[in-house]
């Protein structure tokens, strides 16, 4: 079985509210794959669906050859899920907690520990420490190693890197790829644009719609039109005065600078009239390459 | 059956780790029970009488000394004036006043009936019965002791009497902890199992630990049943203690088997701990539960027949008391403990215990869901 995720339209309203619209992807076996996108955009709730956390109103999901409204006993062998929220037992050691999610998956902890070694032994020095007493690193390595213990086949990593220091991030995605010379299927999401050229492919999610699903190179070739960095002392002015220009499309703050995409691909004088007048001196342009952010946020404005 | 030995060594490990409720489980109990017993009564002493004494004769005096005398009554006033009286009333000072009519000790000597008025206080309705009822009891001997005086001896003898002697079966001397101690202990099982279970369960949805355990195999009655054990291991933890109590401070006595009140206060404790789970599976946070649960085990408790006999209430609210497991166990509990009732004489409550545990367990397990 080559796809280990088929979703085809699968949607979810709660109230008045449609969380899900539509939502349709295919998740290939041994592949890192990545949900991209703002808060609130529907990236919890699809992955407590493919989770069996929740149950679609509509449309079709099969997680390891598993229906999602049938299946979902067989399917709670097969997975690891650590949601967003630390939820493993914060009165329990961390040892204990391991132990405890070995059990109840019907294995033992020696049983997979060459699995979780990597992981785990940055946090044994402290194993009779109570899970709620670790640092936010440690805590997110516990709860990844409790969700790798019985050695699923599908990995669910819901925004496992948001609150953690950039120190950490980078050590947790050099963690996700090891994982996969296990044969491991990771299905990660992340509101950090930044961490999707980590990802094998990425899917873009917005108000409950995927907007775009490729490989990450593949979505920032998307970008066509020429793309510009203004820099300036006075940042916010100096975007100001872009968007005033009327050939300017797209002007967004970037970091120190300001990324521009023009109507023809260039800039005429009069812009240089606007800084002018609008009193702001030094200005650095020069042209620069898309990065995957430039696509989104072209996409998310479409 | 791994599985659930786990899920509930976890528990353990969880309760006994909270310092507080690891002390509380087993020091709620002893005090409750030391309070509670002696505390709550219903032996009225030393009511608070006032007379007005508009007679002044040896017959009213001779009626007075002999209020005195008895232990229920204690002349706080004694006034002519009826405002008077009435302002001691109001003010509590007093709960009953007894009027005698100036020509009391006159009409008694010639034979003419007397009248006496007296007020009580009857807020609390049933320390008014109760004082009425002993004013009765004390008017009809001194009745007794005038027509003695009165007529002669032959005529006394003649008039044929009936004479009652009560004995009071499965508690002689009437001791109101014998009767309060075995509902006391019921109570008190009811609210560890009934609050810390349910709160358990609500703690784990509001923690967010319960996300992770639902995507796991662990099956919905595993879940229930592990969190319903270690409760009814300590709610009959406390019975011991509770009974411990019993026996060593106000020496209770044990007329029945012990065996067979533990059997009954385990399916007692699973009837209430699958009550109690079932309204944590629809209740968000603790604050819901607490809410909720307060109401019902008032309910419960208040309509169990402890305070109040069953037999005294509406024809309806006996009807709710089918399901009310409490009210089962009260009568269990006094029937096993003072009567030695044997599992025969109340095999009607057993069964039906165990159905309403059957039932409101089942009803945890279906309501608990894993998927939303």
């Amino acid at each position: 079985m080559n796809e280990i995720i088929r979703a085809s339209g699968i949607g979810k309203k709660f109230g008045a509210t449609q969380a899900l619209k539509d939502i349709s992807f295919e998740v290939i076996n041994g592949e890192v794959f990545g949900f991209i996108g703002p808060d609130g955009g529907g990236k919890t709730t699809l992955f407590r669906i493919i989770a069996t956390l929740l149950l679609p109103d509509e449309g079709e999901l099969n997680v390891l050859g598993s229906d999602c409204r049938t299946g979902f006993r067989d399917l709670r062998k097969n997975i690891g899920y650590m949601p967003g929220r630390f939820s493993l037992y914060q009165d329990l050691t961390v040892e204990e907690n391991l132990n405890f999610y070995a059990t109840v998956f019907g294995t033992t902890v020696s049983e997979n520990y060459e699995l979780i070694a990597d992981i785990y032994s940055h946090i044994e020095p402290f194993s009779k420490r109570l899970a709620g007493k670790l640092s936010g690193g440690m805590k997110q390595k516990l709860a990844l190693s409790c969700a790798l213990i019985h050695k699923p086949p599908l990995l669910i990593l819901d925004e496992p890197t948001t609150g953690v220091d950039a120190v950490s991030r980078s050590e947790f995605w050099e963690m996700l790829r090891k994982l996969r010379q296990h044969n491991i299927t990771i299905l990660v999401s992340t509101p950090y644009m930044d961490e999707a050229m980590k990802c094998d492919r990425v899917a873009l999610i917005q108000d409950g719609k995927i907007l775009s699903v490729d490989k990450p190179q593949n979505i920032r070739n998307g970008f066509k039109s020429r793309l510009f960095r203004f820099m300036a002392a006075d940042k916010y002015r100096l975007m100001l005065a872009l968007r005033k220009y009327s050939e300017t499309i797209t002007a967004y703050p970037f970091g120190d600078s300001v990324h521009v995409t023009f109507r023809n691909d260039s800039y005429d004088d009069s812009l240089i009239n606007i800084f002018r007048s609008e009193g702001i001196e030094n200005v650095i342009i020069e042209e620069t390459k898309a990065g995957i952010e430039d696509r989104f946020l072209e996409l998310m404005e479409a | 059956m791994r599985t659930i030995f786990y899920l509930i060594r976890k528990e353990f490990i969880q309760i006994f780790r909270n310092k507080f409720i690891g002390r509380a489980i087993f020091g709620v109990p002893i005090i409750q029970m030391l309070i509670l017993v002696p505390a709550v009564t219903f032996e009225i002493r030393d009511i608070k009488l006032c007379i007005i004494d508009r007679d002044m004769s040896s017959a009213s005096r001779s009626l007075i000394s002999q209020l005195e005398g008895s232990k229920f009554f204690r002349i706080t006033n004694s006034t002519f004036s009826e405002k008077e009286a009435e302002s001691l009333l109001l003010k509590n000072k007093c709960i009953m006043v007894l009027q005698i009519p100036s020509d009391f000790g006159k009409d008694i000597g010639n034979g003419k009936p007397v009248k006496l008025m007296s007020s009580i206080n009857a807020i609390n309705a049933t320390t008014a019965q109760l004082s009425w009822a002993y004013l009765n009891g004390v008017l009809r001997d001194y009745n007794l002791d005038q027509a003695k005086q009165n007529i002669n001896r032959s005529a006394v003898s003649a008039i044929s009497q009936i004479d009652i002697r009560n004995r009071y079966w499965y508690n002689e001397l009437l001791n109101y902890k014998f009767y309060m101690l075995p509902g006391i202990l019921g109570i008190l099982v009811t609210a560890i199992g009934f609050l810390l279970a349910g709160l358990n369960l609500v703690r784990e949805k509001e923690v967010g630990t319960i996300e992770q355990i639902n995507v796991t195999p662990v099956r919905k009655h595993q879940f229930i049943i592990a969190k319903m054990v270690p409760f009814l291991l300590i709610g009959l933890a406390d019975l011991v203690l509770g009974l411990l109590i019993g026996k060593l401070a106000f020496n209770i006595p044990f007329e029945g088997s012990i065996a067979l009140l533990f059997f009954s206060a385990s399916i007692f404790l699973i009837a209430v701990l699958g009550f109690a789970l079932f309204i944590s599976t629809f209740s968000g946070t603790q604050q819901q539960f607490m809410f909720i649960a307060f109401f019902f085990m008032i309910i419960f408790i208040l309509m169990s027949g402890i305070f109040t006999p069953l037999e005294s209430m509406p024809w309806w609210a006996r009807k709710i008391d089918l399901v009310n497991p409490v009210a089962y166990i009260m009568k269990i509990n006094r029937m096993v403990m003072l009567k030695g009732s044997t599992i025969h004489d109340i095999s009607r409550d057993i069964y039906s215990l165990i159905i309403i545990a059957i039932i409101f367990t089942a009803l945890a397990v279906k309501r608990y869901r894993k998927t939303a």
